[in-house]
């Protein structure tokens, strides 16, 4: 019989299905479930064969599918602060609601967190592991103050991650393979080399990757760094946009790329074609964000001090100077004409620094900027007007600045 | 002849230009977006120039309003037009303090004039002008006898709340244990000049800084704002329809392919 060969586009939506109905599926029958934070050894889980969702990459989607506000005002009407982080609160509120009408996950039987990626983790984490009494495997990661990460940060990770090798054999109830492990971490680094590679094909004008693309795929990198149907799918995005590229194809169809931006933040997934829309209405393609570098995990197999070091090295757990130089880098590489940075209500971690890397960035390079309210899920947190104006403010500047070039 | 039309959230202007650069129209009405104010500054700018329609070379519009209106050539945002409008009056200026109806917004501008960084206020009704309007009817004043209020006040209130709805509930406690009139007006005026000194330092202000938006009309607030910022403010003629201003000189220049 002949195989239809599929687009990236399609075998992601049919991998975002199969990892769901998967998990649903695993639990019915009366296997584990483990929660898990977007960055986190999942080489260890996937090496125990430890079905695994990410509550992080579900309030995405749920806040994508336009759903979020029942769960956020649920988790609210708990007693969860509006001030707290709205992934947490969907994820709080889904917990106690326990149904979806976009998108359902097992309830799970370990929590598996890192708190490379933020410190609000921490105690998300520990308050879903206490309001239901399951075991919790927690990664410490403190903030990096200085440039490099420290030695003992790097030791630190390595001694939690044998840690908790030895806790998930308590709750596997078998020994820890690591020929296995081997392979995964060989895997893992192969499918995250496939995704900054498919990413950095933006740096091509015109990029033949739309920014906003890239949100979606992110969903797998998230969850399927570790097997064998995320390489297939990020090797399958690679040469699909190698291709387009070779043809000097760019982003869309219907309209030219004029201007290139980086996103800074998480998207604003309720919002998420408003934002995407007033962007490209006006020719503006975003190409990069720092997420291409986020997921790109990066170390020699068996290398355990390497894999440590990967972990702990997360930009979201980097110094001011450090992000500072990753946004001129990104500039630079990507031939940015401006920035958007998202203010986003729920992420402070981002937000604190966002001012000074803007205004750091700013002097460096001159490339122009703008910073709009909103939120990675609440819908409420965002103005579609002002976004607009915000953005045409934007637009204003890069255009000068290409008006001036033109004129030598 | 030349329209610049700037629809706000709270008020409406237009100027019309001719071809010597000369304002022969300027019109403001206290009415915004969502109402029909801007057919009546329209009109009432024609009137003063004494011109139709089709003497009209070409139309910009800005403002809140300015996605829904049709009738222009084209659209440009209020922070571009402002930096233009104040360019009119005054060629030294390197900081724009703009205090509109909902919105605020600090404008950095290079040697040129134009806009190196901006940064607007976050999407709430703190450090705005509708902050006033709230106090005002919570005092039982005009919003335009805040100023002479304030004026009079004895000492400072300090009231805390940035957010709006939580300073009207501050201010009527203040009222009912005793406090002025007069100093709850300066202090709301206080609350404002706070909220907009952190988007100065933000936006990283240098002198000279000029302020303009309806609430330049407040001389108490320009003055509140002055001591924050420990520099002169000065508000430029037409303050409010400087929007407008920019707006018609940037038709000026698009219809004539004018450099900026």
């Amino acid at each position: 019989m002949e195989q239809k060969i599929l687009t990236s586009k399609e075998l992601l939506n049919d991998l975002v299905d199969k990892h769901y109905e998967g998990a649903l599926r695993a639990k019915a029958e009366g296997k584990p479930v483990v929660w898990a934070t977007s960055i986190c050894p999942q080489e260890l889980l996937e090496t125990m064969d430890l079905v695994t969702v990410y509550p992080e990459n579900h309030a995405a989607a749920i806040g994508a599918k336009k759903e979020a506000l029942k769960f956020i005002e649920h988790a609210e009407g708990m007693g969860y602060s509006s001030d707290i982080c709205s992934y947490a609160r969907v994820n709080m509120g889904y917990v106690d609601l326990k149904h979806s009408d976009e998108l359902n996950i097992p309830m799970p039987d370990l929590i598996f967190c890192c708190s490379n990626i933020c410190n609000t983790v921490i105690k998300w984490y520990e308050n879903l592991a206490k309001e239901l009494n399951i075991p919790l495997i927690m990664f410490d990661m403190p903030f990096n103050h200085t440039y490099e990460v420290p030695e003992h940060s790097v030791k630190y990770m390595r001694g939690q991650i044998e840690y908790a090798i030895e806790q998930l054999e308590i709750f596997t109830n078998k020994k820890f393979d690591y020929d296995k492990f081997g392979e995964v971490m060989e895997r893992s680094n192969r499918t995250c080399e496939w995704w900054k590679k498919a990413t950095d094909w933006a740096k091509v004008i015109p990029s033949p990757l739309n920014g906003f693309d890239m949100f979606n795929y992110m969903a797998m990198i998230v969850c399927m760094r570790g097997n064998a149907d995320g390489e297939r799918l990020f090797k399958l995005w690679h040469d699909e946009l190698e291709q387009k590229a070779k043809l000097g194809k760019g982003p869309w169809n219907s309209a030219d790329e004029e201007y290139r931006v980086m996103w800074d933040g998480i998207a604003c997934w309720p919002h998420l074609s408003t934002t995407f829309k007033t962007l490209k209405k006006y020719g503006i393609n975003m190409v990069t964000s720092t997420y291409p570098e986020s997921w790109n995990v990066r170390y020699e197999k068996n290398d355990l001090d390497g894999m440590a070091r990967a972990y702990a090295s997360n930009y979201a757990n980097r110094n001011l100077d450090y992000d500072t130089e990753n946004v001129v880098k990104l500039i630079q590489d990507f031939k940015l004409d401006g920035i958007v940075y998202h203010s986003n209500r729920s992420c402070k971690l981002m937000d604190f620094r966002q001012y000074e890397v803007q205004r750091r960035v700013t002097e460096i390079t001159s490339c122009p900027s703008v910073v709009f309210d909103g939120d990675q899920t609440d819908p409420r947190s965002f103005s579609a007007a002002q976004y607009e104006t915000r953005i045409q403010a934007l637009l204003e500047m890069m255009e000068k600045n290409k008006e001036a070039k033109r004129r030598g | 002849m030349y329209l610049g039309i700037d629809i706000g959230s709270s008020s409406s202007k237009a100027v019309i230009l001719n071809e010597d650069n000369e304002i022969v129209g300027i019109s403001v009405k206290n009415l915004g977006t969502g109402t029909k104010a801007y057919k009546e500054v329209i009109t009432d700018v024609m009137q003063q120039a004494n011109i139709e329609d089709k003497d009209i070379k070409y139309t910009v519009v800005t403002g809140y309003g300015r996605i829904t209106f049709e009738d222009a050539d084209k659209q440009i945002t209020e922070i571009t037009c402002h930096a233009t409008g104040v360019g009119y009056y005054l060629d030294d200026v390197r900081t724009i303090v703009d205090i509109g109806g909902q919105d605020s917004k600090v404008i950095k501008l290079n040697e040129k004039g134009q806009v190196e960084n901006f940064v607007m206020n976050e999407k709430c009704a703190a450090g705005t002008g509708r902050f006033l309007e709230v106090m005002a009817r919570v005092l039982g004043c005009g919003l335009d006898e805040l100023s002479n209020l304030a004026t009079k006040a004895t000492k400072q209130v300090a009231i805390s709340s940035v957010c709006t709805v939580f300073a009207e509930s501050e201010v009527i406690s203040r009222l009912s244990a005793g406090e002025s009139i007069e100093n709850v007006a300066r202090g709301s005026h206080i609350a404002i000049a706070k909220r907009i000194m952190g988007m100065c330092n933000r936006v990283g202000y240098t002198p000279k800084v000029v302020m303009t938006g309806g609430v330049a009309l407040n001389a108490d607030m320009v003055q509140v704002l002055s001591t924050e910022l420990g520099c002169e403010i000065e508000v430029l003629p037409n303050c409010q329809a400087i929007g407008a201003l920019g707006a018609a000189i940037l038709a000026r220049r698009t219809y004539n392919k004018l450099e900026a």
